[in-house]
C-alpha cells in the first residue's frame, strides 16, 4: 500500500460500505496528481485531450457559428476578433468548422479504436491460449494482413464500402486490429507463464473461465496502453483519408477534408485554410501520442520502446 | 512462410476491388461507347465468368508474368508499372534512407544522455514527428514558398534523361516529409533498444576495460540495439509506400501510388490487382531481405 494509504485509512473505519468507497476517491486523486508529478508530458497530452472531448461533445454550444453557415460578406475574411481563425472560400467560419471537425476525429477515433481492441483481443487471446494449429493459421492470415501497406487497404476498403462515418469506423477498426492481436497474444503468452493460471486449470476452471477471469485481467493494462496510441493513428489515418476524399463526405467538416478538395486552390490568398485544421489534427495526436507514452512507462514497463511493440 | 503469406495476400488483392460498388461496366459505358449493351461489354472484358475461375486464370497469367492490361487505356499493366515503379521507388528508397540518416545518430544519442534537457527534447520532436500529418506539411510547403517568395515545387515531372539535376531535386523535398514519420518511429525504437542494450553485463565489461565511450556505443552496443530496429525497417517500407500515394498526387510524381488512386476511382480492377500485389511483393521481399540482415547483426542466428 502506498503511503497516502495510512492518510485515509481512519475515514474507512468510520462506517461500512460506503465509507469505502468515498476512501478509494481521494487516493485516486493522489495517484492522479503523482502521475502529473512524475510525467509532466503526460499529463499535457491528458489535458490536450480532455479539451478535444469537450470541444467534440460540446461543439454547439462551443462554436460561434453553425458549420455549414454561409456568413454574408465573409469570403476568406483573415483571422481578426470576429473571426478567430478567418473564414473560408464559402464564407464558413474556419473556427466554428474546427470546433465541430473534433467531434468527427472523436467520434471516429473512439469508434475504431474499440472495435480494433474488441476484435484484438478476442484474437489475440485465444491465439496466444489455444496455440497448436488455430494459432498458425490464425498468425499466417494476420501476417497477409500486416504486409499490406495501410493506406493501401484502407483506400481500397474505403473504395468497397463508400464513404462515410460508420464505414471509416468499420475499415479503421478492422484494419488496426491485426497490429494489436499481435501485442495482445504476446502478452497473453507471457501471462499464462504465471502458476495461477495452471492452478486455476488444476481447479478444474474451463478455458472461457481462464480467458475471462484470469488472462482478461491481467492484459488489460497492455489493452488501455494499445487503445491511447492508437486513438492517436486513428484520428491521423481518418484525416488522410478524407483528405483524399474517402472519408466524411461534405459538407461536415472533418480537418482533413478541410484541407483537401475544392478549397485548395483558394489557399495561396488565404492561408489560414490550410493552416488551422492541420494544426488541429497535430495537437491532437500529439496528446493522445503523449498520454499513451506516459500511461504505458507507468502501467507497463515491459512495453518501453517503439511502436507499441514489446522489446526482447 | 512467404508462399503462403503471398498466396493469401493475392486472394485478397484479387477480391478486394471486385466488392468495389458501382460497376465499371456501367461507368465505362456512359462515357464511351465501347460496346453494343452491357452484356456484350462485360464478355468483351471476360467480366461474365464465375469469379473463382477468373481468379485462377489471373492468377496462371500473374506467374507467367502477365498482369493483364487497363480496362480504360488497354495497355498492358505490366508495361505501365514498369514505367512508374522506379518513380515510386525513388521517392521511397530516398525517404528511407533520409528517415534512417535522421534518426539512428539522434537516438543514440538520446539514449546516451538519458533524462538530460536534449534526451527530452528530442523525444518530444519525435513524439511531434508522429503526430504531425504528413500531407500537412507537404500542403504547407507548397503553399508558404508561394505565397511569401513565389516559389513553388515545379509541377511537370523532369525525366531523368532530360536534366538529372532537375529530375533528382525534384525528390528531395516530398522525400524528405515522406521520411519525417518514419525518422520518428525509429529514433524512439533505436533509443529503447540501445538504452536496454547499455544495462547489460557485457557492456558493463567493456566499460571496465577502459574502452572509449565511441567504442562501447557503437561499436560493442549499437550493433546488438538495432535488430529490433531492422526490423520495424521493414514495416516502415510499407508505411513509406503507401505515403506514395499522398506525396505523388501532391508533388505531381507520375508514379505507382498515383496510379493505384486513380485506378481505384476508375474501378479498373486489372490496374488495381497489379499495383496491390506488386506492393506487397515487395513487402514480402524487405521482409525476407530484413531476415537475412539478422545473420549479420547476430551470428548467433543461423538458416
Amino acid at each position: 500500500m502506498p503511503p497516502e494509504a495510512t492518510e485515509v485509512a481512519p475515514w474507512r473505519d468510520r462506517v461500512g460500505t460506503p465509507g469505502a468507497r468515498a476512501a478509494a476517491r481521494p487516493s485516486r486523486l493522489v495517484a492522479l496528481w503523482q502521475f502529473c508529478r512524475r510525467k509532466p508530458l503526460g499529463a499535457l497530452g491528458g489535458f490536450i485531450v480532455l479539451v478535444l472531448l469537450i470541444m467534440a461533445i460540446f461543439a454547439p454550444w462551443i462554436a460561434p457559428y453553425k458549420y455549414d453557415e454561409t456568413i454574408p460578406g465573409a469570403r476568406m475574411k483573415a483571422p481578426g476578433a470576429q473571426f478567430w481563425m478567418g473564414t473560408d472560400n464559402l464564407g464558413r467560419d474556419v473556427y466554428s468548422r474546427v470546433v465541430y471537425g473534433a467531434s468527427v476525429s472523436v467520434t471516429v477515433g473512439f469508434g475504431a479504436v474499440l472495435l480494433a481492441n474488441l476484435l484484438a483481443t478476442l484474437i489475440g487471446i485465444t491465439s496466444g491460449y489455444f496455440g497448436g494449429a488455430y494459432d498458425i493459421c490464425v498468425q499466417r492470415v494476420v501476417d497477409a494482413w500486416q504486409s499490406f501497406p495501410f493506406l493501401v487497404v484502407i483506400l481500397s476498403m474505403m473504395a468497397v464500402l463508400g464513404p462515410g462515418l460508420l464505414n471509416l469506423i468499420l475499415a479503421l477498426g478492422v484494419l488496426g486490429a491485426a497490429a494489436a492481436s499481435r501485442v495482445i497474444r504476446g502478452t497473453t503468452i507471457s501471462v499464462m507463464q504465471n502458476t495461477y493460471v495452471e492452478a486455476a486449470r488444476a481447479l478444474g476452471a474451463g478455458h472461457l473461465r481462464i480467458m475471462v477471469r484470469y488472462l482478461l485481467p491481467n492484459v488489460a493494462a497492455t489493452i488501455i496502453i494499445l487503445a491511447t496510441i492508437g486513438l492517436g493513428g486513428a484520428i491521423l489515418a481518418e484525416s488522410a483519408l478524407s483528405f483524399l476524399g474517402f472519408g466524411v463526405p461534405p459538407p461536415y467538416p472533418s480537418w482533413g477534408a478541410m484541407l483537401s478538395g475544392s478549397g485548395r486552390s483558394f489557399m495561396y490568398r488565404a492561408p489560414w485554410m490550410a493552416i488551422w485544421p492541420g494544426a488541429a489534427i497535430s495537437l491532437a495526436v500529439f496528446g493522445f501520442n503523449m498520454l499513451g507514452d506516459a500511461l504505458r512507462d507507468v502501467l507497463d514497463p515491459r512495453l518501453r520502446g517503439g511502436g507499441g511493440r514489446p522489446v526482447s | 512462410m512467404a508462399i503462403p503469406s503471398l498466396l493469401i495476400a493475392s486472394l485478397i488483392v484479387f477480391s478486394l476491388p471486385r466488392l468495389i460498388p458501382g460497376d465499371v461496366v456501367q461507368l465505362m459505358l456512359e462515357e464511351k461507347a465501347y460496346g453494343k449493351d452491357l452484356e456484350d461489354l462485360r464478355a468483351k472484358l471476360g467480366l461474365n465468368r464465375p469469379i473463382y475461375i477468373q481468379y485462377v486464370e489471373w492468377l496462371g497469367h500473374v506467374v507467367r508474368g502477365d498482369l493483364g492490361e487497363s480496362l480504360w487505356t488497354r495497355r498492358p499493366v505490366l508495361e505501365e508499372l514498369a514505367r512508374r515503379l522506379p518513380i515510386s521507388l525513388e521517392l521511397g528508397v530516398l525517404a528511407l534512407l533520409f528517415a534512417i540518416v535522421i534518426s539512428v545518430p539522434i537516438g543514440v544519442l538520446a539514449a546516451i544522455r538519458q533524462d538530460s534537457p536534449a534526451d527530452y527534447a528530442m523525444r518530444s520532436m519525435a513524439i511531434l514527428g508522429l503526430s504531425v500529418p504528413g500531407f500537412w506539411i507537404a500542403t504547407l510547403c507548397v503553399l508558404l514558398p508561394a505565397i511569401w517568395w513565389g516559389w513553388s515545387p515545379p509541377i511537370q515531372f523532369t525525366a531523368f534523361s532530360a536534366d538529372p539535376w532537375a529530375h533528382f531535386a525534384q525528390f528531395l523535398l516530398p522525400a524528405f516529409i515522406l521520411g519525417i514519420a518514419s525518422a520518428a518511429a525509429i529514433m524512439r525504437l533505436t533509443r529503447g533498444t540501445l538504452l536496454e542494450v547499455l544495462r547489460q553485463d557485457y557492456v558493463r565489461t567493456a566499460w571496465a576495460k577502459g574502452l572509449r565511450e565511441r567504442v562501447v556505443v557503437l561499436k560493442h552496443s549499437l550493433k546488438n540495439a538495432l535488430i529490433p530496429v531492422v526490423t520495424v525497417l521493414g514495416i516502415q517500407v510499407a508505411q513509406i509506400l503507401g505515403g506514395t500515394v499522398i506525396f505523388e498526387s501532391i508533388f505531381g510524381l507520375p508514379g505507382m501510388g498515383r496510379f493505384l488512386f486513380d485506378a481505384i476511382n476508375q474501378r479498373d480492377y486489372p490496374v488495381i490487382q497489379g499495383v496491390n500485389l506488386l506492393i506487397v511483393s515487395v513487402v514480402v521481399l524487405m521482409n525476407l531481405i530484413v531476415d537475412a540482415f539478422y545473420a549479420f547483426l547476430d551470428p548467433r542466428i543461423r538458416y
